[in-house]
């Protein structure tokens, strides 16, 4: 105990009140560093209190990893390695959006069509030269710009500033007319998430509708639009190479360990500066050989990772084929920031107090309403990336882009990481830990040449599984409580 | 005794044509914990509610510290140091002590969260109200016990340097030991130069830690009364008949209008 609340302590206690029942442990435990063993110990009892986080996840990952690399010989090969993180990619930025919104303990059904209507406003974009008129006809380019200057109201209404923000962007991109440029169209595609979020959020939030019946509506509506805008049975091609290399380019040999360097450096950065400061001011943590231990099996582990990416994995010796994939760093960018904003701003702190007692946020002077729609924001726009990265690999938008499974994949990854359905519960890695879960389940399944049948009953039962572990872990902790 | 730090003189309020509140006089003092007790229906939850601001009076005075103030809403009463700890307690389940403690008003800097400052000050408030019984302030408040939920809930209206803390019912649902806790704490408050009004049925924590007892009989205040001045038996009789001997609203006639 420090001498500050040592004295602290003798000046407003009386001799009487000293002797609370029980075992007295004061905050002298508090605040020295723990040993290893304790700090092992203490995770251990967390897990057994049932705060299992993404542990499960991991295991799963790990088991996966050694059944298919024993049953299949291409499975661990360096091409398919890559390819897997490409593949795994637009699944998982979209399960980081919905992160979000399974913290408030809701559900956003319509981001895998939502996607799909982004997808399709980026490729009218381009193939028509920014002419999106002319793209889509008059009468749906005008509902589109209402539909845009709704979003903004909305936004507006509800002091979403950023929100409102990228909506005016989307309609200013749509109505000027701006020739064909990739980064622009990805902007685009990008500020009609936000928009088509603002949109969303408002009905659960402000209307008051239950987010499950909202976005099971729009669902519907987004899957109609992507067919109008695409026209059946018709694909708008993207021939782009900004476009197609956000999914199947890679960095060069230096970029590659440029990322592994600023990565690995600024983790351990971010987390050694932390954990000193905690020191210096006498406040637990972790023990500094844990903590160094930790920075150096995930530098290992990195390095390794981009030494075999580095090499040439192409298949034919006509080509080379090198690098980290572009994907790799968007991810961990999103992947950053999102965490970032989660756990070091109070906004994040407001997103888990509503998802964990709604009723508390608002005593305590949360504008509810406002964090509800935000994070409809979010996860649309995080959908609108996906998007891009999916319709970049396949070059193309079709009718169906973003329909089928992409959404219950994306629910599934956030969900099988380790985020509770429940809301209050979950952090942004499990969407990248569940979606490299999901990913492998179906690119090793593919492998060994197994029929689609069997690929959705497993992924099916794998993600059944993930929901029953949540459920089971929230007993144990609710028990754990009495 | 030093002066009232919060006085209310002549309060009504009336729900429609349901006149709750009655002339309500009440004091405050600093260091004195002003139990309020009455029958279910005697409007305390109500005058609690009016002091917090959350239901406007009809007419009456308030006077904060001899300041004759208006009180529109919550935020008016936390901002002269008025803090309400609820009898469901407004905690959130998955975040840990010190997140609780300064949910919604969080401290940054530079526009991040300033984890370390806030654990230290929720230590130091624990510290200073001799809570001894959670292990860690960083223990999430889903894996703590009834009364040290309370205990955080109470903590949590203390760390904003609140004058008058209101605590409706906070030991209802607690077993033995964490009541004691709780009434420690209660005690401790006033000890601090805090005036606590404490809401209660139970006759025995009232007598325990009370200094005065105001009694609610129909929306009246039938008696504000010392609490070494009388006993169990004459406290009952005000909640139960709004009199007692001398004490009390004069005659049953007049209580009926």
């Amino acid at each position: 105990m420090s001498s500050e609340e040592a004295s602290m302590t003798n000046t407003t206690e009386t001799p009487a009140q000293d002797t609370p029942q029980g075992a007295i442990s004061d905050f002298g435990i508090d605040t020295t560093s723990q040993s290893t063993g304790e700090a092992v110990r203490d995770y251990w009892a967390r897990v057994r209190g049932g705060e299992l986080g993404s542990l499960p996840a991991l295991l799963g990952l790990v088991v996966l990893l050694i059944v298919f690399s024993s049953l299949s010989d291409t499975f661990f090969t360096l091409g398919n390695l890559a390819n897997l993180l490409q593949q795994g990619a637009s699944i998982t930025i979209i399960a980081m959006g919905l992160v979000f919104v399974l913290l408030l303990g809701e559900i956003d059904l319509s981001a895998g069509t939502a996607s799909g209507v982004t997808a399709s406003v980026m490729a009218l974009h381009l193939i028509h030269n920014g002419n999106l008129l002319g793209g889509m006809g008059d009468t749906v380019f005008y509902v589109f710009c209402g539909l845009l200057v709704l979003a903004i109201v909305l936004a507006v209404l509800m002091k979403i500033w950023a929100g409102a923000a990228l909506s005016a962007v989307a309609l200013v991109i749509a109505a000027i007319g701006i020739p064909a440029n990739a980064w622009l169209e990805m902007l685009l595609a990008v500020c009609v998430g936000a928009a088509i979020g603002c949109v969303t959020g408002f009905l659960v939030a402000k209307v008051g509708i239950p987010s499950f019946v909202v976005t099971l509506a729009l669902f519907l509506v987004w899957g109609g639009v992507v067919l109008q805008l695409i026209g059946q049975g018709g694909t708008l091609g993207l021939r782009d190479d900004t476009i197609f290399n956000v999914a199947n380019g890679n960095l060069d040999f230096l970029g590659s360990w440029a990322l592994f360097v600023i990565a690995i450096g600024g983790y351990a950065a971010v987390v050694l500066t932390r954990h000193f400061s905690r020191l210096r001011k006498g406040l637990v943590a972790q023990p500094t050989t844990l903590v160094l231990a930790k920075i150096g099996a995930l530098a290992v582990l990195a390095a390794v990772i981009t030494y075999a990416l580095s090499l040439n994995r192409a298949q034919s010796n006509l080509v080379v084929i090198q690098g980290v994939p572009y994907v790799v760093p968007l991810v961990l960018v999103l992947l950053v920031i999102g965490t970032f904003v989660l756990d070091r701003t109070s906004y994040g702190r407001h997103i888990y107090a509503v998802g964990g007692n709604k009723e508390a946020a608002r005593r305590a002077g949360i504008n509810v309403e406002r964090i509800r729609m935000s994070v409809f924001v979010i996860a649309s726009s995080a959908a609108a990336i996906g998007a891009i990265v999916y319709s970049s690999k396949v070059g193309s938008v079709d009718p169906n882009a973003g329909g089928g499974n992409t959404l219950l994949l994306s629910v599934g990854a956030a969900v099988i990481g380790g985020t509770s359905l429940f809301g209050g519960k979950g952090r942004l890695r499990d969407a990248v830990i569940g979606g490299a879960v999901l990913a492998i389940i179906q690119n090793g399944m593919g492998l060994l040449r197994q029929p689609a049948a069997v690929v959705f009953i497993v992924t099916g039962l794998v993600l059944l599984l993930a929901a029953s572990v949540d459920a089971l872990s929230r007993r144990r902790a609710a028990n754990a409580a009495r | 005794m030093s002066e009232p730090i919060l006085e209310l003189r002549g309060i009504n309020k009336s729900f429609g044509p349901v006149h709750v509140l009655h002339d309500i006089d009440l004091t405050v003092n600093p260091g004195e914990v002003t139990a309020l007790v009455g029958d279910n229906g005697a409007g305390k939850s109500t005058l609690v509610k009016c002091i917090a601001g959350i239901h406007p009076t009809d007419s009456g005075e308030v006077l904060f510290e001899g300041q004759p103030v208006h009180i529109k809403g919550p935020r008016d009463a936390a901002a002269l140091g008025i803090e309400v700890v609820y009898q469901d307690l407004a905690l959130a389940d998955n975040l840990d002590i010190v997140q609780n403690m300064f949910l919604g008003r969080e401290r940054t800097k530079a526009g991040l969260l300033d984890e370390t400052d806030m654990e230290q000050a929720a230590r130091k408030t624990l510290a200073s109200l001799s809570v001894r019984t959670v292990k860690s302030v960083r223990t999430q408040v889903s894996s703590l016990s009834g009364g040290q939920r309370q205990t955080v809930a109470i903590a949590k209206a203390v760390l904003w340097n609140s004058k008058v803390v209101l605590l409706d019912e906070p030991t209802a649902a607690l077993g033995v030991a964490q009541t004691r806790q709780v009434l420690d704490l209660v005690r401790r408050l006033a000890e601090q130069g805090l005036g606590v009004v404490l809401i209660s049925h139970n006759m025995n924590d009232v007598f325990e830690v009370a200094d005065r007892i105001a009694c609610l009989y129909l929306g009246r205040m039938a008696a504000v009364v010392g609490s070494k001045d009388v006993t169990h038996g004459q406290v009952v009789e005000l909640i139960t008949a709004g009199r007692s001997g001398d004490l009390g609203i004069a005659r049953p006639e007049a209580a009926t209008i």
